[in-house]
């Protein structure tokens, strides 16, 4: 008999209505706009909103919209070239406290946002922008490393009186020790291990060869990718990009898409730039006066916090001329709970050198602040009297004060830190200094924002035309069951497009034709039903249960089909990149939804129309 | 009233009878299609070799068609321009001459080429940049399409094995796999640019194919147990049974991704050709290739291979 469960009907409902919910946001346009936000402590508040309406206006932009926006100020412009300009004209007016940058605004309302309906996130391919490929030497910087284990290796038998004649490096990963006499060889071993205990000994004759454990390698070597990663994020967010995706790919590659940059060059310098830091002790004294003065203890400079002091502008801080260790001399820094207080620290390891400097150092100023000072070298180009004018602007800041506790050497933390995001962020700040390995460019593409509307609209246009398609066909071929084919077909649409927001998906161009596609595979579990059915009418069952059968019989075909689909599916995405995992995104989901709408869907519209006790005596199909 | 169809109820065009010319038809697509690859090798796009990359500056906007014409002549074809910013800028990205070596040396040669190739009168261009970018990306990608194929491969083996049988996921795999060669030697003999997208299309063909493979042997699953007849009336009548929904099917999908390949743009072209080849390629192949297989050799099913076993026989024991 043709029936369907009333609660089925009710899950029906709930997912039309889920659907139309979370593919709702998609149709909201997104305004082109600029996002103003505050680098170091300056103020976003209303007057800041009133004195960008007026340099927009002397700029000859006429805005949308300056509103105040979770602590930001988002410019709303019409267009795309409107926002370039204002985007110009903010940058040079606000200066360096505050990062400009392109935005695409939502025009979502609050009530939709607090849901958590989102419109789906555009790729490259669509939106425009620029996408870089990235391989890091690992080879330089594993050589880095065993550079500094061998430098380390001497320290450690200078520090245990043990007499040698030579350290040097043997292959990839050795470390050969000759020493003065034989009998020292276990002396040396024992030193050795107790400074390093991750390394493996083995001692012949005078010789003692250092060897790095395979597993040790594989950790410097992720190690040195994710160092380079959170330098490349420093540098892009001071580039001042909305929504960038910075990856690690495989082993050795990383990924860098900024969307809406259009300026390939300018991205290049700002990821190139170099930044390193120094450890330099403070000068007694105090630096207001120093500053009003203009007289400066000698061998002291002033020296400007990052953070903003009571009066709102960086404290000054006057410190050592000399540098007690650099960025260089840095082999790593990760953030940590001091095992003796349990509070937030940074633990920070130097190359023998620096460490031996910070041994000297501390050794005699112990209980006094020490000070740590980021530099950053960033290369610009200004256009003066028509001539590019390349220029480096230096940019110096303490980031962080804290008071020598104790001797240390080359192994050391920082504490008297607030809470364990401060010292994540001062160690990643530390490891920005300087990037672990030398970095390639090995791919560069960049996509026009026109081009990328284009893409929007052809793409459109194909799914719309493929449906059309489907649909003209559907109606004329299988008429009553056409309709209803059409039905499930558009509520499949409608889910995939759901599904996809609500997981934050990117759609690609690809992504598109995924769509598309799905539409096409789609189509096979409907026709399988519908043909089932008028196999079961052809052998002579009566209408409704020919329907039922047709049903029935169909699903495990369509579960077979399907899933041998998706499998297909699961592996574009687990080996493919970019595009390719965008389109396979969507024909996997597209092909999920359509098992539900073709066998549950299309059911229950069918047992809606031909349901029920009255006999019928002839179905359209 | 009387439905529509495109096939007539019970046809009963005898495809096992021709096994032998089908299959020795899609034994010789294959090699075709395997010596197209071998001997007249890919188009590859950008996307695998990397090429030049060359950005210009013009003084006055100019016309993008007008600049891929001026650069075929100079014997760059298949180049892509792009205009960003006011259109006086533009991107270039091409296949350097074999000619030039050193990665060094070919971004330079290139972009005077290109210089010399886009000489406006009145309207001079600027090499702006041009760098060579390296086709290293090819590599990973060929190693991991590779991996994606083993995946699928063994995926449908153990998928078809437990749903299905043995037998039947062996002539599932070969039809699949016939299917995405021949649609990549297509590629090859054609020599149109293949690219990521390309890639993409080529393995979704796979996903079409054995989807339309397992409709005809799920139908030929059912026959079996419920039809007392030779293995090949069944594997016929299967055949025959499933013929007007594969045929509509395919139709259907080849209309949409037909509509991609119209209204799609450039970007999509190649994958829909792909696409389109395959649902062509991947229809006949479940109907001709498919079915005969499971005639012939080890592949030969009989009713045994189908009947419900060790399961029922378990079941049949338990009882008192």
């Amino acid at each position: 008999m043709l029936t369907y469960a009333r609660w089925k009907y009710f899950v029906i409902l709930i997912v039309l209505l889920l659907s139309a919910l979370y593919a709702l946001p998609n149709i909201y346009p997104q305004d082109p706009s600029v996002q103003v936000t505050a680098s170091r402590g300056a103020k976003i508040d209303p007057a800041l909103s009133a004195q960008v309406s007026t340099m927009l206006k002397q700029g000859g932009v006429s805005p949308k919209s300056v509103e105040l926006d979770n602590g930001n100020l988002l410019v709303r412009l019409n267009n795309p070239d409107q926002q370039i300009k204002a985007n110009d004209v903010l940058r040079e007016k606000l200066g360096s406290n505050y990062v400009v940058a392109l935005n695409l605004a939502s025009t979502v309302p609050n009530w939709l946002e607090k849901i958590g309906a989102k419109p789906m996130l555009l790729g490259l391919d669509l939106q425009g922008g620029v996408h870089f490929l990235m391989q890091v030497d690992q080879k330089a910087a594993l050589d880095k490393r065993m550079d500094a284990t061998a430098e380390d290796v001497r320290v450690s038998l200078r520090d245990g009186r043990v007499r040698y004649e030579s350290v040097e490096r043997r292959g990839a990963n050795s470390i050969v020790a000759t020493l003065a006499s034989p009998a020292d060889a276990e002396k040396a071993r024992v030193e050795i291990a107790k400074s390093q205990p991750n390394l493996l000994l083995d001692v012949q004759g005078n010789t003692l060869t250092v060897q790095i454990s395979e597993a040790e390698m594989q950790r410097m070597a992720v190690e040195a990718i994710e160092q380079n990663v959170g330098t490349l994020r420093n540098r892009i967010n001071a580039l001042g990009v909305s929504e960038p995706i910075i990856q690690r790919q495989g082993s050795d590659r990383i990924v860098v898409q900024l969307p809406g940059v259009q300026d390939t060059a300018q991205a290049k310098r700002i990821l190139g730039a170099t930044a390193t830091l120094e450890y330099r002790g403070v000068v007694e004294g105090n630096p207001y006066d120093a500053v009003s003065t203009g007289t400066v203890p000698a061998g002291a400079r002033v020296y400007y916090r990052r953070e903003l002091g009571p009066d709102g502008k960086p404290m000054p801080v006057l410190l050592n001329k000399r540098v007690i260790a650099s960025g260089d001399q840095l082999v790593g820094a990760t953030s940590m709970m001091d095992p003796q207080t349990g509070t937030p620290a940074v633990s920070v390891r130097l190359n023998g050198v620096g460490g031996q400097r910070m041994f000297d150092y501390t050794t005699e100023h112990v209980g006094k602040p020490m000070a740590v000072v980021y530099i950053e070298r960033i290369p610009e180009v200004r256009m003066v009297d028509g001539k590019e004018v390349r220029t480096t602007k230096i940019n110096e800041e303490v980031i962080s004060v804290a008071n020598i506790n104790g001797v240390f050497g080359k192994e050391f933390q920082t504490t008297g830190l607030d809470s364990s995001k401060e010292a994540a962020d001062l160690a990643l700040l530390l490891r920005s200094g300087s990037l672990a390995a030398p970095m390639d460019f090995i791919e560069e593409r960049i996509v026009g924002p026109s081009l990328g509307r284009e893409n929007i609209e052809r793409g459109l246009t194909a799914v719309m035309y493929s449906f059309a398609f489907a649909l003209v066909f559907f109606l004329f071929y299988y008429r009553v069951f056409g309709i209803i084919t059409c039905l499930a077909l558009l509520l499949n649409m409608l889910m995939l497009i759901a599904v996809m927001s609500l997981f934050n998906a990117t759609l690609t161009l690809p992504g598109l034709a995924g769509i598309a596609l799905t539409v096409g595979m789609s189509v096979d579990a409907n026709v399988l039903i519908n043909e089932r059915i008028r196999e079961e009418l052809r052998l002579g069952l009566p209408p409704q249960t020919a329907i039922a059968e047709g049903y029935e019989r169909a699903s495990g075909t369509i579960a077979d089909a399907n899933l041998t689909a998706i499998l297909a599916g699961v592996a574009l995405f687990a080996f493919g990149t970019g595009p390719v995992k965008g389109f396979a995104v969507s024909l996997i989901v597209g092909i999920a939804t359509s098992m539900y709408t073709a066998v549950g869907v299309s059911r229950a519209i069918a047992t809606l129309i031909y349901g029920g006790r009255r006999k019928i005596k002839t179905i359209w199909i | 009233m009387k439905p529509f169809n495109v096939f007539p109820y019970d046809s009963n065009i005898n495809f096992i009878r021709l096994r032998w010319l089908s299959l020795g038809i899609a034994l010789a697509m294959l090699l075709v299609a395997v010596g197209g690859m071998f001997v007249k090798g890919f188009n590859f796009a950008l996307d695998f070799t990397g090429g030049a990359v060359t950005e210009m500056r013009f003084e006055k906007p100019v016309d993008v068609d007008d600049v891929r014409e001026r650069l075929d002549r100079a014997g760059y074809e298949g180049a892509q321009v792009q205009s960003f910013g006011s259109g006086n800028d533009l991107l270039i990205r091409l296949q350097p001459k074999q000619a030039a070596a050193g990665a060094e040396d070919k971004g330079n040669t290139t972009a005077s080429d290109v210089q010399n190739a886009l000489a406006f009168e009145g309207n001079p261009g600027k090499v702006l940049r041009s760098e060579v970018v390296g086709p290293q990306v090819g590599k990973d990608l060929a190693i991991n399409g590779l991996w994606a194929l083993i995946f699928v491969v063994v995926g449908f083996l153990i998928y078809i094995s437990f749903r299905f049988e043995k037998k039947f996921a062996i002539a599932a795999v070969l039809t699949t796999l016939h299917d995405v060669v021949v649609v990549t030697g297509w590629f090859a003999l054609s020599g149109h640019e293949f690219d990521l997208t390309v890639l993409a299309g080529v393995l979704s063909v796979m996903g079409f194919s054995i989807n339309d493979t397992i409709v005809v042997f799920d139908r030929v699953r059912e026959n079996f147990r419920s039809m007392r007849a030779s293995p090949e009336e069944i594997l016929n009548k299967s055949i025959n049974q499933t013929l007007s929904r594969t045929v509509i099917t395919s139709f259907v999908a080849f209309l949409t991704v037909f509509a991609l390949y119209l209204y799609g743009g450039g970007s999509l072209e190649g994958m829909a050709e792909s696409q389109m080849i395959g649902i062509i390629i991947g229809t006949l192949s479940s109907i001709f290739v498919a079915c005969p297989l499971l005639t012939i050799g080890f592949l030969k099913v009989t009713k045994q291979d189908l009947m419900p076993k060790a399961k029922d026989e378990a079941a049949l024991a338990r009882r008192p």
